[in-house]
C-alpha cells in the first residue's frame, strides 16, 4: 500500500506541530478524506489523527448568550442537541438535510467545513482540474455541469461548495476559530471560504498547521430563532446535495422586517451570503412583493456557468419560499423530511 | 456440503397441506440478517492472493505503456498481469459463435474500447499493495476521439435486437391507419444509460488445482458460466466447481460470467495460488454491462370512438463498437393494444462503451415507459380517461401474431388497483388538483407486462428410508427467495412437509437449473423439481403398488395420491403407508429420480403467454421548484400460480421501486467529450432511498393458466418496473400539464 505516517497528538500544539510538515493532512470523522485518499485525489503523506483530541467535542453556551461548537462534535449530536436545536432551528435541519444517517454520526463540524466540492471532474482524476492541480484547466467548463456554479464561479472554476450547514451559519454570522502556530484567530466564515477567482486550489483562510478548533455563532444568532428556516431542493429525498438551497431568518415587530438573514447553497464555491438581499429586506414590509425583490437582488450578480441557468431562477423561487417559510414561523418539531420542499406531508418518516 | 448450500431449517409457520402458495419468510433469513450468509467475496482459501483491476481512463486508443516494473517493485505485489504474460486462453475472447457469447476483454490486446476497459490485472500480498500498485502503473495511451451519444456515429439497423428478434416488423399498414385516423399524436422520449448497480460488486475468488479449478463467485446461471469458462480455458465443464449460494443482486449483469470474473481466473492461474478479485464501485461502470440509451418515437392515430388505428414506434438504441446487444424497446408495442397496424423499429450507433446487457426487463422497461406516455397522450387527444382508454383498445389476442392469451387477467388487474386507487374521482384535465399544502398533485397509470418465458432446467429428486427428501437442482437466489420458493415446490413434489424437505442449490456440481433470469427461474427451475419429485415419487408407488405385502397393492400408479409423508389409495384413503414403509420393506436406503423443466413447444406455438399488471401512481409536485414526490403507488398483478405471496409481494414492490428509479433518479452522467462517466458512484448515480418511497401497494390477482406449465407459473421478477414508470410519468402530466418526455425527469423541466 502507500505508506504514509500516522500520528495521534495528545494535544492541539503537538498536533498543529505536526500538519504543519508539508504534505500533512487531519483526519477527524474521516467522511471525505478516505472517499479521496482511495480515489487517489488526495495523497497525503502524513495522517495527523485529531479524532482523539480532547476538549474539541463539546458544546458550550457562552456568557455572552453565543455558543461555541468544538470542532469535533459530530454532525448528528450538534443536530439533536435539545438546546441547539431550539436556538438555532435552521442549523439543526441544515445539519439533518445533509448526507445519510450514518454520515451524520462520523462527520464532524470541522470536517464539514473542510468538506471538497462534489464536481465529478475533481473527483476525476483523468480530468483536467485546477482545484486539485493548478494550472491544468477545467474540464466542467463545457462538460457536464447542470448542477455547477451560478454566482462567484471563474473561468477556473465552477465548482460548489457542498455543505448544507455552512449555509445557515454564514447567514448568521459564524466565526471560525483557529489555533495556528502563531496562536489562535479568528474569521467570520463569510470570509472563511474563497472563491476561487484565478487560484481555486486555494480554497479556504487556513495556512499550513492551522487547526479549526470551533465554530461559534454569536449571541444574536438565537434572536431569529422563531423565525429561521433552512430549505432544501434536491433530487432525491436523502442523501443527496443540494441543487439550491436557502437558509433565512428574521426578526418581524409589526408586519415590518427588523433583521434579516439570507444565505444560498449549491450556488457558489461558498456558502453564499446574500447581503445585498438582506438590505432589500431589512425594514421593508414583510410580504411576498418584498421576498421577490429581495430574490432579485440575491441573484443579481448570477450568470450560467453551463446548461445550469435554471439553477438561477431555481434560486429566486428558493428564496422567496425560505423567507415565506420564515415568516410563517419555526415549526415546533423538526419536520420529518427536514428542509424538504415536501416536510410538511404527514405519514412520511426520515430518521424516525 | 456446507451449511449455506444446504438449507433445511425449521420453518416457524402454520402451514395447512400444501406449501404452495403459504407466505413462508425467507429459509436463509436468518443467515442473512446475522451475517452468517457467505457471499462470494467472503471467501479466504489458505495462501489467497489479491488481485485489482486497472482499467482504462480513455474510451477509445490503445495503451501505449504501463510501469510495469514501479508496480512489481511495490513491497506486496506479487505479479502484473498484462498482455505480454497473460496465460493462454483456449479461445479467442473476441470469438463469438452464438448470441449469448459476448465477446470479453481478458488482456488480449492492447487496445482500448471503453473507459474502465480492464488494462492489466496486479496480484499482491494484500488488497491495499495491489490497490497502489494499480496505481504505480501510470498507463499512457495513444487516444483516439471518443463516439459519445445517441447521434455520436452513423446509425444502422441491426440484424436482430434483443435475444436475436427482428429489428423491424410490422403487422397491417401503419400509415394508411395514420391517415384514416380522426386523431393522431406523435411524441419522442429519451431514456438514459443506466448502469444495474447490485449492491454486491462482481466478486471472484478462484483456486487451481491442476487443470480443475474451484470457484466462489456470484452467478445468475452457473451452468452457463461453467460452460463459458470451460470453453475459455479448454477444460472440461466438470472440472470446474461454482458456487454462487447467495447474490446480493444481479438484475441482469451476474447472467453471463464477464471479463474481470475471468481476469481472476487467469491471474490465479498465472500466479499458481487462490486469488481474490473483487470489482471497486466505479469498475462496475464499464465491462459488467449496462442499459443503452434510447431515443424513441410513437406515432398513434385513433378513430372517432378513440380505438387505435395504427401504432408505429422507432426506438434509437446504441451498442458498443465490438458487440451487439440492441435494447429491445420497440418490441413493448407488440403484445399490450390492439391495433390494426403495428410497425416496431429500431436502429443504432456504435458507442466506445462496454457492451449493453440484460437489465431489469431489458427493451420492456424502456420501450414500456414511452409506450405508455404515448397512449397517456392518445388518451388526451382523444378526450379519454386513460384506463377507458386502455380498455377500449384492449387486446383480446396478442396484437402482433393474432394469437390466444394462454391466460390475461389484465381486466381484473385494472379493476382491482383503479378500485384500490381511487381512479374514479380522477379529473381528465391536467393541473386541476392541488393538496392542503398546494402541492400540485397528479394521477397517472400504466400497464405492465412482461413475457411468460421458460428455459432449460433440470433436477434431481432422493427420497431416503428415514421419511424425509432431498431436492438438487443448482438454482440461483439472487435475492428474490429461490431458497424457500424452491423448497416449497420441492415439498409438495415429493408430498412431504417442508421440514422434511433439504432443499440444495446455488452450486454447479448440481443439476443444471439455468438461468436466473426474464423472470423465468420459479417456472423453469421449479417444473424440473416439481417433474423429479413426480417422478421419484413414481418410483416409490411402483414399489409400493407391486408388492403384495403392501396396503397400496394393485392400486396402480394413478391410483396412489402422495401426501405428507405417505402415500394413499387414490379411491380409500384409509388406505395408505408411508414411504419410509414403503423403502425399507424394499431394502432400499433411497431412491432418486430426476426431471427437467422447458417450455412446451406445442403450446409456444399455439398461445401468447405474458403476465400482466395495472399500475397507478400518485405524485405531489412543488409548484415552484418542480421538486417531485411519489406519494402514493398501486400495482394490481396477475402472474399465474403465487408459489409464495410474500416473496412475490416483495418482488412486486421491488420492481415497482425501481420503476421510481427509472423515472425519476437513475443515469448515467457521461462526458460529452471523453466519454467517461461522471457519476460512477452510489453518492451521485441516483436510486431511489427509503425516503422516496412512502407507499407502495401490491395486489395480487388471482390467475388460472393452464398452458404456460404444469405448476401454472409465471415470472414476476421484471414486471413491476413496466407500468410503473410510465405511471409516474404520467401522473407527473396529470400534476402540472408538462409532458415529461426525457427521463429521468428533472427538475428544470417543470420549472415552466
Amino acid at each position: 500500500m502507500r505508506d504514509f505516517d500516522y500520528i495521534r497528538p495528545a494535544t492541539i500544539p503537538d498536533a498543529i506541530a505536526a500538519a504543519a510538515e508539508p504534505g500533512s493532512a487531519y483526519l477527524a470523522g474521516g467522511t471525505n478524506l478516505l472517499d479521496l485518499m482511495k480515489g487517489g485525489i488526495a495523497s497525503p503523506e502524513r495522517i495527523v489523527d485529531i479524532s482523539r483530541l480532547p476538549e474539541l467535542n463539546r458544546i458550550e453556551r457562552l456568557d455572552d448568550g453565543g455558543v461555541r461548537i468544538g470542532a469535533l462534535v459530530r454532525n448528528a449530536d450538534l443536530a439533536y442537541d435539545p438546546e441547539f436545536a431550539k436556538s438555532y432551528p435552521a442549523v439543526a435541519e441544515a445539519l439533518l438535510s445533509g448526507a445519510s444517517a450514518q454520515l451524520r454520526n462520523a462527520a464532524t463540524v470541522g470536517g464539514n467545513l473542510l468538506q471538497r466540492t462534489r464536481c465529478s471532474y475533481f473527483y476525476d482524476t483523468a480530468s483536467a482540474c485546477n482545484r486539485r492541480e493548478p494550472g491544468a484547466g477545467c474540464d466542467a467548463l463545457e462538460g457536464e455541469n447542470r448542477l455547477h456554479a451560478v454566482l462567484g464561479w471563474s473561468d477556473a472554476c465552477i465548482a460548489t461548495h457542498p455543505s448544507d450547514f455552512c449555509v445557515p451559519l454564514v447567514a448568521l454570522d459564524a466565526v471560525v476559530e483557529i489555533e495556528g502556530k502563531k496562536g489562535r484567530r479568528h474569521v467570520t466564515l463569510e470570509e472563511f471560504h474563497r472563491l476561487p477567482g484565478e487560484t481555486p486550489q486555494r480554497e479556504n483562510a487556513l495556512e499550513p498547521g492551522d487547526l479549526i478548533v470551533a465554530v461559534r455563532l454569536p449571541a444574536e444568532a438565537a434572536s431569529f430563532s422563531a423565525n429561521a428556516r433552512y430549505l432544501k431542493v434536491r433530487e432525491r429525498t436523502s442523501y443527496a446535495f443540494a441543487v439550491v438551497s436557502a437558509a433565512a431568518a428574521l426578526v418581524v415587530d409589526g408586519g415590518k422586517i427588523r433583521a434579516a438573514r439570507l444565505a444560498l447553497g449549491g450556488v457558489a464555491a461558498k456558502p453564499w451570503r446574500a447581503r445585498s438581499a438582506e438590505a432589500v429586506l431589512l425594514g421593508a414590509d414583510a410580504n411576498e412583493a418584498t421576498f421577490a425583490s429581495a430574490a432579485d437582488a440575491a441573484l443579481a450578480d448570477a450568470s450560467p456557468s453551463g446548461d445550469n441557468a435554471f439553477k438561477i431562477e431555481l434560486a429566486r423561487r428558493i428564496v422567496v419560499r425560505a423567507l415565506i417559510s420564515a415568516l410563517s414561523g419555526t415549526p415546533k418539531r423538526l419536520p420529518a423530511l427536514p428542509a424538504s420542499p415536501f416536510s410538511n406531508i404527514p405519514g412520511v418518516r426520515h430518521d424516525a | 456440503m456446507t451449511l449455506e448450500l444446504s438449507l433445511n431449517q425449521q420453518p416457524a409457520h402454520a402451514r395447512q397441506g400444501s406449501s404452495i402458495g403459504q407466505p413462508l419468510t425467507r429459509r436463509d433469513g436468518f443467515l442473512k440478517v446475522t451475517g452468517g450468509a457467505r457471499y462470494a467475496a467472503d471467501n479466504h482459501p489458505p495462501g489467497m492472493l489479491y488481485a485489482v483491476l486497472a482499467v482504462s481512463s480513455i474510451a477509445r486508443g490503445r495503451v501505449a505503456a504501463l510501469d510495469t516494473e514501479a508496480a512489481k517493485a511495490h513491497k506486496g505485489v506479487v505479479e502484473v498481469m498484462t498482455p505480454k504474460n497473460r496465460p493462454a486462453l483456449a479461445i479467442d475472447p473476441d470469438a463469438k459463435d452464438n448470441p449469448f457469447m459476448f465477446r470479453l476483454d481478458l488482456l488480449q490486446n492492447d487496445q482500448v474500447r471503453y473507459p474502465n476497459q480492464s488494462i492489466a490485472v496486479v496480484i499482491a500480498e494484500t488488497l491495499e499493495a495491489a490497490t497502489e500498485g494499480a496505481a504505480l502503473l501510470s498507463p499512457r495511451y495513444e487516444a483516439l476521439p471518443a463516439r459519445v451519444g445517441l447521434d455520436g456515429a452513423k446509425s444502422f439497423v441491426p440484424r436482430g435486437v434483443g435475444i436475436g428478434g427482428p429489428a423491424v416488423q410490422h403487422k397491417g399498414d401503419v400509415e394508411t391507419g395514420l391517415r384514416s385516423a380522426k386523431t393522431r399524436i406523435e411524441a419522442t422520449y429519451e431514456t438514459p444509460a443506466q448502469y444495474h448497480n447490485a449492491m454486491e460488486p462482481h466478486a471472484i475468488v478462484v483456486a487451481w488445482d491442476g487443470d480443475r479449478l474451484s470457484i466462489d463467485t456470484p452467478s445468475q446461471g452457473l451452468a452457463m458460466a461453467q460452460g463459458r469458462i470451460a470453453g475459455l480455458f479448454g477444460i472440461a465443464p466438470e472440472n470446474i466447481h461454482i458456487r454462487s449460494p447467495f447474490l446480493g443482486g444481479g438484475f441482469g449483469s451476474k447472467g453471463m460470467i464477464s471479463g474481470p470474473q475471468v481476469l481472476g481466473i487467469l491471474a490465479a492461474r498465472l500466479v499458481g495460488r487462490p486469488v481474490k478479485l473483487v470489482l471497486r464501485r466505479e469498475q462496475m461502470y464499464g465491462p459488467v454491462g449496462h442499459r443503452a440509451p434510447t431515443r424513441q418515437t410513437l406515432r398513434m392515430g385513433m378513430d372517432g370512438e378513440g380505438r387505435l388505428t395504427a401504432i408505429d414506434h422507432h426506438a434509437r438504441t446504441a451498442s458498443s463498437t465490438f458487440d451487439d446487444f440492441f435494447e429491445p424497446a420497440a418490441d413493448a408495442s407488440h403484445t399490450l393494444y390492439a391495433s390494426p397496424a403495428i410497425a416496431t423499429s429500431h436502429d443504432a450507433v456504435r458507442l466506445d462503451t462496454g457492451t449493453p446487457l440484460f437489465m431489469r426487463a431489458p427493451g420492456e422497461a424502456t420501450g414500456s415507459i414511452a409506450l405508455e406516455s404515448a397512449i397517456d397522450e392518445a388518451a388526451h387527444a382523444c378526450g379519454m380517461d386513460p384506463l377507458e382508454f386502455r380498455l377500449r383498445n384492449y387486446a383480446e389476442v396478442e396484437p402482433m401474431t393474432g394469437k390466444p392469451f394462454s391466460s390475461k387477467a389484465l381486466r381484473e388487474c385494472y379493476r382491482q388497483a383503479a378500485e384500490t386507487f381511487g381512479w374514479a374521482s380522477r379529473p381528465l384535465q391536467p393541473r386541476l388538483m392541488r393538496d392542503a399544502d398546494g402541492f400540485l398533485t397528479g394521477w397517472g397509470m400504466g400497464t405492465a407486462t412482461f413475457p411468460a418465458l421458460m428455459f432449460q432446467a433440470e433436477a434431481r429428486a432422493v427420497l431416503r428410508s428415514d421419511g424425509s427428501g432431498l431436492m438438487e437442482t443448482g438454482a440461483q437466489d439472487m435475492g428474490q427467495g429461490a431458497w424457500t420458493a424452491f423448497a416449497q415446490i420441492a415439498a409438495d413434489g415429493l408430498g412431504l412437509d417442508i421440514d422434511r424437505v433439504e432443499f440444495r442449490a446455488g452450486s454447479s456440481d448440481l443439476p443444471n437449473a439455468g438461468i436466473a433470469g426474464g423472470s423465468g427461474h420459479t417456472a423453469t427451475a421449479g417444473m424440473a423439481i416439481h417433474n423429479a419429485g413426480a417422478a421419484v415419487i413414481a418410483r416409490l408407488a411402483d414399489l409400493a403398488t407391486g408388492n403384495e405385502a403392501s396396503p397400496l397393492f394393485g392400486a396402480g400408479n394413478e391410483g396412489v395420491l402422495a401426501r405428507g409423508g405417505r402415500l394413499y389409495r387414490r379411491d380409500d384413503e384409509s388406505r395408505g403407508e408411508s414411504y419410509a414403509e414403503i423403502l425399507m420393506r424394499a431394502g432400499l436406503t433411497e431412491i432418486e429420480a430426476h426431471g427437467k423443466g422447458a417450455p412446451d413447444p406445442a403450446s409456444q406455438e399455439t398461445y401468447a403467454k405474458h403476465a400482466h399488471g395495472a399500475v397507478f401512481a400518485e405524485v405531489k409536485v412543488d409548484p415552484d421548484f418542480g421538486q417531485i414526490r411519489v406519494t402514493r403507488l398501486v400495482g394490481a398483478f396477475a402472474a399465474g400460480r403465487v408459489i409464495n405471496p410474500r416473496l412475490v409481494r416483495s418482488q412486486y414492490y421491488g420492481g415497482m421501486i425501481w420503476g421510481i428509479s427509472f423515472a425519476l433518479h437513475e443515469e448515467a452522467i457521461t462526458d460529452r467529450r471523453s466519454g467517461r462517466i461522471q457519476n460512477a458512484n452510489l453518492a451521485e448515480y441516483h436510486v431511489p432511498v427509503n425516503a422516496d418511497v412512502p407507499s407502495v401497494e401490491a395486489l395480487l390477482v388471482h390467475e388460472d393458466d393452464p398452458y404456460v406449465n404444469a405448476l401454472g407459473i409465471k415470472g414476476v421478477g421484471e414486471i413491476g418496473i413496466t407500468g410503473t414508470a410510465g405511471a409516474i410519468a404520467n401522473a407527473v402530466w396529470h400534476a402540472t400539464g408538462v409532458r415529461p418526455r426525457r427521463f429521468p425527469i428533472r427538475i428544470e423541466d417543470l420549472l415552466g
